[in-house]
C-alpha cells in the first residue's frame, strides 16, 4: 500500500490499530481493563473468550459503535475519534446481526452495500453471490433463506468492499463446513493482500499469521 | 480488493439509500397502505360522531384534517428504523464513510414519500367530504405540503431516541406530539384566517421556514440519536 500519513513514535509503520490501556465495565462488572494490542496489514487478530468476557463489545467499541470505554484507540497511529471519516472509509463491519433485509433480496441488498462502500458492476454483484455459493438464490427474498444463507449474503460484502480493515463478529456460528471453509480462505486472502481482519470466535482459526487476544 | 480503495460519492449513498427504503416499501405494501387507511378512517370518524351538518363540520374540517395527519404520521413512524435496527443495516449506515446526516434525509424522504404525500394528495378529497369551505381547499393543501415533511423529520428524531428500548409504547408520542404542536396551530391557523381574509403569503413563509429548520437540524439530532440507541 502507499499511503504515507504520519505516524507517532510509539506505533510501527504498518500499525492500522493500536489499542493502549483499554477499559471496559458494564453493569459495574470490569469487561477488560489494561488492555493493550495493535492489528497491522496482513495480520489476522482472534478475539477468544469465554461467554460474556467482552468479545463484542470489544469489537464495537473499535468499530465506535459503542462510546463507553476508557483508554487509548489510534487508527493509523492517530486518535481514532477524530479520523473516523478516513476510519469508516477503510472498515467494512459485520456484527452479529449480519445487516442484511429481510424483505429485499441478495442482490438488492448488496447492491445497497455497494452504494455506501465502493462502486461496483452488476456482473460483480452475481460473482460475488456465486463465489458465495448463492447461484440461483439471487432474486429470492433473504427472509425466505436460511440463516446460514443470510451470513453468506453478508459475506459477498467481503468480496465486494474496497475496505482494508474487516471486522467481523461470531462470522462463523451458522455457515456450514464449506462455508467455513470458503471463509477461512477469504480471510487468508485478504490477509495476503496487505488487508487486515479482527474476527470474534471459538472456532479454530486455520489461517497463517494469526493473532490471538485473550479475554479472559 | 485493497488496491483500489474506490469510494462512492455521498450523493451516490443518498440515493442507494433512498432507492432501498422505497424498494422496501414496495414490497411491504401493509407498511405503506396502513397509515393512509388510518388517516381515511380518522378523518371519516368525525363526521358520524359530531354532527354531519355542513355548518359545524366546515368549522372543524381543517382541524380534523390536520390532527388526522399528525396520527397517521405517528403511526407510520416506527417502520422508519426498527426494522434497520433489528436486522443490523443500521450499524451498517451508522459506519458509512459517509455523513450520516445525508443517509439519515435520504431515509427521512422516502418515508415521507410513502407515508405523508398520499396522505396530502387525498386531504382536498377528504376536505370536500368535510364541507371545507372551497376557497379553503388550496389553502389547506399547501400547508399539508409543507408540513407532513416536518412532522416526517421531527418524528424520526423520536423513532431514533426509542429504536433501542424493548418496549416503546406510548414514549414515542410523548417525545413526537409536543415537537409537531407548532406545526399543527400554524397549519390549522392559517386555514381559519385565510377564511376570515388574512394574506396566505404569511402562513406559508412560517410553515416554510419551519421545514426548512426541520431540514438541517432534525437529520442531526436523528443522527445522533441513533448512535447512542445503537451504544
Amino acid at each position: 500500500m502507499h499511503q504515507d500519513s504520519v505516524k507517532t513514535s510509539q506505533s510501527s509503520a504498518d500499525d492500522l490499530i493500536t489499542a493502549q490501556q483499554l477499559f471496559c465495565e458494564r453493569d459495574d462488572r470490569v469487561l477488560f481493563s489494561n488492555l493493550e494490542f495493535s492489528l497491522r496489514r496482513g495480520q489476522v487478530l482472534q478475539i477468544k473468550g469465554s461467554n460474556g468476557t467482552g468479545k463484542t463489545t470489544l469489537l464495537r467499541i473499535i468499530c465506535g459503535l459503542n462510546q463507553g470505554y476508557e483508554g487509548e484507540l489510534n487508527w493509523q497511529g492517530e486518535p481514532m475519534a477524530e479520523h473516523l471519516e478516513s476510519f469508516y472509509g477503510e472498515l467494512l463491519y459485520i456484527g452479529h446481526r449480519v445487516g442484511v433485509n429481510k424483505v429485499l433480496t441478495p442482490l438488492e441488498n448488496l447492491r445497497w452495500s455497494a452504494g455506501l462502500q465502493g462502486p461496483v458492476s452488476e456482473e460483480q454483484l452475481y460473482q460475488a453471490l456465486a463465489d458465495v455459493g448463492l447461484r440461483g438464490f439471487e432474486e429470492s427474498a433473504c427472509g425466505s433463506l436460511s440463516a446460514g444463507q443470510q451470513q453468506r449474503v453478508a459475506l459477498a460484502r467481503l468480496l465486494l468492499s474496497p475496505a482494508t480493515l474487516w471486522a467481523l463478529d461470531e462470522p462463523f456460528t451458522t455457515l456450514d463446513v464449506s462455508g467455513v471453509a470458503l471463509l477461512e480462505k477469504l480471510l487468508a486472502e485478504h490477509a495476503g493482500r496487505g488487508g487486515a481482519v479482527l474476527v470474534t470466535t471459538h472456532h479454530a482459526l486455520q489461517v497463517p499469521d494469526l493473532k490471538v487476544l485473550n479475554l479472559g | 480488493m485493497v488496491e483500489t480503495a474506490a469510494q462512492t460519492s455521498t450523493a451516490q449513498a443518498f440515493l442507494a439509500t433512498l432507492k432501498r427504503d422505497l424498494l422496501i416499501a414496495y414490497k411491504r405494501k401493509n407498511d405503506m397502505v396502513n397509515p393512509f387507511m388510518f388517516f381515511l378512517i380518522v378523518a371519516t370518524l368525525f363526521p358520524i360522531g359530531i354532527s354531519p351538518e355542513p355548518e359545524r363540520l366546515s368549522e372543524i374540517a381543517a382541524g380534523v384534517l390536520w390532527i388526522s395527519a399528525l396520527l397517521a404520521s405517528l403511526l407510520a413512524m416506527d417502520n422508519l428504523y426498527r426494522a434497520d435496527y433489528e436486522d443490523g443495516s443500521l450499524e451498517q449506515l451508522l459506519l458509512s464513510p459517509h455523513p450520516l446526516y445525508f443517509m439519515v434525509l435520504a431515509k427521512n424522504i422516502a418515508h415521507w414519500l410513502v407515508s405523508g404525500l398520499p396522505v396530502v394528495l387525498v386531504s382536498p378529497l377528504i376536505a370536500y367530504m368535510l364541507s371545507l369551505p372551497e376557497g379553503s381547499f388550496g389553502v389547506l393543501f399547501l400547508t399539508l405540503l409543507l408540513g407532513t415533511p416536518v412532522l416526517s423529520l421531527l418524528g424520526s428524531i423520536g423513532v431514533a431516541l426509542t429504536v433501542g428500548l424493548g418496549s416503546r409504547g406510548l414514549i414515542l408520542a410523548m417525545i413526537t406530539l409536543p415537537m409537531c404542536v407548532p406545526v399543527l396551530i400554524a397549519g390549522t391557523l392559517a386555514v381559519e384566517q385565510t377564511q376570515n381574509g388574512a394574506s396566505l403569503m404569511g402562513f406559508l413563509a412560517i410553515e416554510a421556514a419551519m421545514l426548512l429548520a426541520a431540514l438541517t437540524l432534525a437529520p442531526l439530532a436523528s443522527a445522533a440519536a441513533l448512535r447512542i440507541s445503537v451504544n
